[in-house]
């Protein structure tokens, strides 16, 4: 699995808890993701994202401007897999 | 009624007496010295920190209802004045930083939104929303808030209306254009547990983002109260000082703050005799335009555009602020 973290660039402080907050949670499920971070607004803007941050796995937008925490993630995440 | 709410509910004139009678047992005295600025300093952060506390959970929770992507879908068979208006309507429900309203114009521009309703979007968006209307009604009370509220309504549906007619498509950053067109995007259902979640998320993040600056602005508030005199606000920011609209856009547009920590220095400018109008663009310009946001917007559109933006907003604030000091002896007196 694949799980992007996007952020912009000038206010990364939500998207490093977002991303720290992530991590965390998919150790703790015993997940196999591959975890990537975009910050470029090109990029962002291109996957048609317009809100940072956010979490992206395939099409599904997750959590749009919100810093989720480990608990909101693991709880989501479990819906999915 | 509306005194009572103005007063004692947004206001908050019960809590400043019990702050004054606490600080007056204290300090002896809190008409000048330590005492002043303590009273001062504690009755506004309660005042203020309430005040965001509730607006931003009650804002954050009618937000949730409206996604990015749903205003897209909304104004997307839209067009002309009425998608416009709508478009500044919009932008009233949206975030309270003009950063994250670029990114949502960004996405706005390439799913082939018209510039103008964009441009309506991008001006309202930070210049007026329902915590300034209920902010502005705390220290001015209704009329001015709903009139101030109106204005700025207006001047983003002029700004786009402008933009549309200059035709200035090409002005756009290209790489906006070039994404390929949107593969839309699924967001999961949110239920009323979820909207809590969020309302709550978005006021711990609003907070964190916002302290250090109403901190600020509430130190320079009770610096005002306490040692400015009444006759050099009078002289610079009064009446007969026609050009201290002009002095107070100039001031508060490269500066970055939020409406929260504005109103603690308007609030005290106001009691020593500066003119409405002044405040009111002053905190206007503080609020649509800054200097991050301009650098922001800058790497999205195209130099002429950019000017153009930036003369629109700050011609309207001027209007604003001209049009409030001339109306005000009508307003004060409803």
């Amino acid at each position: 699995m694949l799980i992007k973290v996007i952020g912009s660039e000038g206010s990364c402080d939500s998207c490093e808890t977002t991303m720290e907050n992530l991590k965390i949670a998919v150790a703790e499920m015993g997940l196999d993701a591959q975890i990537e971070k975009i910050t470029d607004l090109v990029e962002i803007v291109k996957l048609g994202i317009m809100t940072a941050p956010a979490i992206l796995i395939d099409d599904l937008v997750l959590f749009p401007g919100q810093v989720p925490s480990v608990k909101q993630i693991k709880k989501t995440l479990a819906k999915l897999v | 009624m509306w005194q009572f709410i103005q007063n004692q509910i947004l206001g908050m004139k019960w809590l400043k007496d019990l702050v004054y009678r606490i600080c007056e047992q204290l300090f002896g005295t809190t008409a000048s010295g330590v005492g002043a600025y303590v009273a001062f300093f504690i009755y506004d952060m309660i005042k203020i920190f309430t005040l965001l506390c509730v607006l931003v959970y009650v804002i954050s929770f009618i937000q949730s209802y409206f996604p990015p992507d749903r205003t897209k879908r909304l104004l997307g068979p839209l067009g002309g004045l009425k998608g416009r208006i709508a478009a500044a309507l919009l932008g009233t429900l949206t975030p309270f930083c003009s950063c994250s309203s670029i990114p949502i114009f960004m996405g706005f521009v390439s799913a082939e939104l018209p510039l103008g309703m964009c441009f309506s979007f991008l001006i309202s968006s930070p210049m007026v929303d329902l915590g300034s209307l209920v902010l502005l009604t705390s220290v001015f009370g209704p009329s001015i808030a709903i009139l101030y509220v109106i204005l700025g309504l207006v001047i983003a549906v002029a700004g786009g209306s402008i933009i549309q007619t200059l035709q200035m498509e090409d002005q756009v950053a290209d790489f906006i254009k070039l994404t390929d067109q949107q593969k839309s995007l699924r967001t999961l259902k949110m239920d009323l547990s979820d909207r809590l979640v969020y309302a709550w998320t978005q006021l711990a993040a609003t907070i964190s983002r916002v302290w250090v600056y109403i901190l600020l602005g509430v130190a320079i508030g009770a610096l005002i109260h306490n040692q400015v005199p009444a006759a050099l606000v009078v002289k610079l920011l009064g009446k007969d000082s026609p050009f201290a609209v002009v002095l107070a856009a100039l001031l508060g547009i490269p500066m970055y703050a939020d409406i929260f920590g504005t109103i603690p220095v308007a609030e005290a400018l106001l009691a020593k005799g500066a003119m409405t109008g002044v405040l009111l663009s002053f905190m206007m310009a503080v609020t649509t335009l800054s200097l991050p946001s301009v650098i922001m917007l800058s790497k999205v559109v195209k130099r002429k555009l950019l000017a153009v933006f930036i003369a629109i907003c700050t011609l309207g604030i001027l209007c604003t602020g001209y049009l409030f000091n001339f109306l005000q002896p009508l307003l004060y007196s409803l």
